[in-house]
């Protein structure tokens, strides 16, 4: 405990003198936070439209009116010919083009189909999709508006829609991302930091010789990993609490489920990034490589781990390959707690899973430390 | 106190360390001499418990297990090694509490060697704004708290100058006559002198181990000295029977087997060629006349 103890007290004094890198674990997640926070909207709204209406009729001005009072296009430009539609889109001053056809008018008051191009920016596949699908739903609605009409005109009396589809959006019913953000964002900053400045700590001893200084004492190798596993698990917990703090009282985030349950299995997350930092620093020869290789697991946690992209949508290999980063776990059990307010009885299969990961990622660092001093 | 038999450390093939057997005996100033690139570091990383050996077997304070006498031991590496980031005295309590040490009895002992080793008033200052000389000075104290049986070296004094060398020097005597063995590696014949006992390491192999006064007598040849402004003097005496000429300082060694043939030949080539004010004496021997030799027979 004595030799533990010593450890402590140092790893203590060298974090209080580095005040760079303190200093970057506790404002990093709030930056990250309010940048993510704010600037991340999955729902996008507010593209900047072309129209080419050569209708120019009652008719295509309400399909018009229709579509921007959506608010999803902004019509900010009116094109005379087709090629100032192609022009705009080229050159990006618009996402979507829409383009009327001059019997469009005529079409529907014959009973005929009215085509409408619109011509979408796909190199932005989440704008792209944002606007087709809106295109595509006011055209159904307006569509069925007029089908309702002409079969009230056949039988005489108002006609109900045959199916009610009722939706009830649960945990997040206003769609707020920042809720749906911020717990991975707490996830991404404890990833980040945990692995990084873990693995370059350790190496840092390596390279300047005081990991040789320290295996010459009578201290064993678990004194030495727990050594660097309290401290930097209690900055971990720094980065949570005010991760947590920023989230509500910036982004009103509401925490449902029980925050010491959060607390508590936070732990074998950091535990769990700690130990990938410390299987990291087994490898890693300079602090540079440390740094590259933290890159490599933390890249794949922000892709597959579901922070950004949902994991349904992955292909088999993928989804399977982001079940053994730990992020994944975490993310699961912080929006379950956080926004669904379940408990531990939901939650034990991922908390498994990280204890699993730890145990594994712990044992291969401890064979490879003991034989890297053989 | 230390054993090794028939050692040998191979660094994937590169053969490092080849069948080293030593002995060395409580009470020592043991040097472990030899140009770099020897193994001098590599025996000492193994006797400290750093590596294993590929083959052979060593025993440290009796026992083959580096484990078990860690607390015994005290290792100065030849790179400075503690945290640039904390003051002398932090560094010593932190290393005085790996080695078991309670915190009363390290001040004490703190304030016993910082008074010795000068480090006193530099007891706040940060390890990473010591000279280099007092990063070695601080290393050894910060190795002396658990006041261990045995100190590993390893050319402490490579990169110090010559004033903290000597400090350094004083350091170990005063240690050894408290009854520290120590085991030193160093590059300098000059503080090979100050050992009890020198092992001669080259390419991995020891090539002779003995007293300095022992290695002295086991020289077989006699050295002249020869005090001369002239810097041409290999060229000018190649004809005569000397077996080596080496610059020691501003003067040569020469190394003969006959010297008074030697000497007359020497002074006749150098009349005929008009050099004057030269001096040519027999000397003893320094070790680094021994080493040289020793070097250049295994060549």
């Amino acid at each position: 405990m004595k030799r533990l103890r010593a450890l402590l007290i140092k790893e203590f004094i060298q974090m209080r003198r580095d005040k760079l890198t303190l200093a970057m674990m506790l404002v990093f997640p709030m930056v990250q936070l309010l940048l993510f926070g704010y600037a991340i909207n999955t729902d996008v709204k507010h593209l900047p439209t072309i129209v080419f209406d050569q209708s120019l009729q009652q008719d295509s001005r309400d399909l018009l009116n229709s579509l921007t009072s959506s608010e999803y296009f902004d019509i900010k430009y009116v094109a005379n010919s087709f090629q100032e539609i192609n022009d705009a889109v080229d050159s990006g001053k618009t996402k979507v083009g829409i383009i009327i056809p001059p019997d469009f008018s005529e079409n529907l008051k014959h009973g005929r189909t009215a085509t409408v191009q619109v011509i979408v920016d796909a190199t932005d596949s989440l704008s792209a999709s944002s606007a087709i699908s809106a295109a595509q739903l006011i055209g159904q609605l307006k569509s069925q508006k007029i089908l309702l009409q002409k079969m009230q005109g056949y039988t005489g009396h108002a006609t109900q829609n045959p199916y009610e589809i009722r939706i009830r959006p649960w945990y997040n019913s206003d769609f707020v991302s920042a809720f749906y953000m911020v717990p991975g964002i707490m996830g991404v900053i404890l990833t980040m930091t945990m692995v990084m400045i873990t693995s370059m700590a350790i190496v840092r001893e390596r390279e300047r010789g005081t990991l040789e200084q320290l295996i010459v004492t009578p201290m064993k190798n678990w004194e030495l990993m727990m050594g660097k596993i309290i401290p930097y698990s209690i900055v971990g917990y720094v980065q949570v609490t005010v991760s947590i703090l920023v989230g509500i009282l910036v982004f009103d985030l509401p925490i449902r489920g029980s925050l010491g349950l959060l607390y508590g299995l936070t732990s074998f997350f950091i535990i769990a990034s700690l130990a990938q930092g410390i299987l990291i620093s087994t490898v890693a020869k300079t602090q540079m490589q440390a740094m590259q290789m933290s890159f490599f697991v933390f890249l794949p946690s922000i892709l597959l781990s579901g922070f950004m992209f949902p994991r349904e949508a992955m292909p088999l290999f993928f989804n399977l390959l982001g079940n053994i980063l730990p992020l994944t776990f975490y993310l699961q059990i912080m929006r379950s707690i956080i926004l669904k307010g379940v408990g531990f009885s939901i939650v034990w299969p991922q908390v498994l899973s990280l204890i699993i990961y730890i145990m594994i990622a712990l044992v291969i660092s401890i064979k490879k430390f003991q034989k890297k001093v053989a | 106190m230390i054993t090794l038999t028939n050692v040998t450390k191979y660094y994937g093939t590169r053969m490092a360390v080849n069948g080293v057997s030593l002995e060395v005996k409580n009470g020592e100033i043991f040097g472990l001499v030899g140009p770099d690139g020897a193994g001098k570091t590599t025996i000492i990383r193994m006797l400290a418990g750093l590596l294993a050996p590929t083959s052979g077997t060593l025993t440290v304070l009796g026992a083959a297990n580096p484990e078990k006498i860690k607390e015994h031991l005290g290792y100065v590496p030849q790179k400075f090694s503690l945290y640039g980031d904390l003051t002398v005295m932090e560094n010593i309590r932190v290393f005085g509490a790996l080695y078991g040490q309670s915190a009363e009895k390290i001040d004490v002992v703190a304030s016993h060697i910082l008074g010795f080793t000068n480090l006193m008033s530099f007891k706040d200052r940060l390890a990473d704004n010591l000279s280099g000389g007092m990063k070695q000075k601080l290393a050894l104290a910060a190795g002396l708290m658990h006041q261990p049986q045995l100190f590993f070296l390893d050319e402490p004094t490579t990169g110090v100058d010559p004033v903290s060398r000597r400090e350094f020097w004083q350091m170990l005597f005063k240690l050894n006559k408290e009854g520290t063995s120590i085991f030193v590696s160093t590059p300098y014949m000059d503080e090979a002198e100050f050992c009890t006992r020198v092992a001669f390491l080259h390419n991995g192999q020891i090539v002779s181990c003995d007293s300095p006064e022992g290695l002295r007598q086991a020289y077989p040849y006699k050295v002249l000295e020869l005090g001369t402004k002239d810097r041409d003097i290999k060229e000018h005496l190649k004809k005569c029977s000397i077996l080596d000429i080496n610059m020691f300082g501003d003067k040569y060694h020469l190394v003969v087997e006959d010297v008074t043939l030697a000497t007359t030949q020497i002074q006749s080539v150098l009349g005929e060629m008009n050099i004057e004010n030269i001096t040519l004496e027999e000397i003893q021997p320094t070790l680094e006349d021994v080493f040289v030799a020793l070097a250049r027979e295994v060549f």
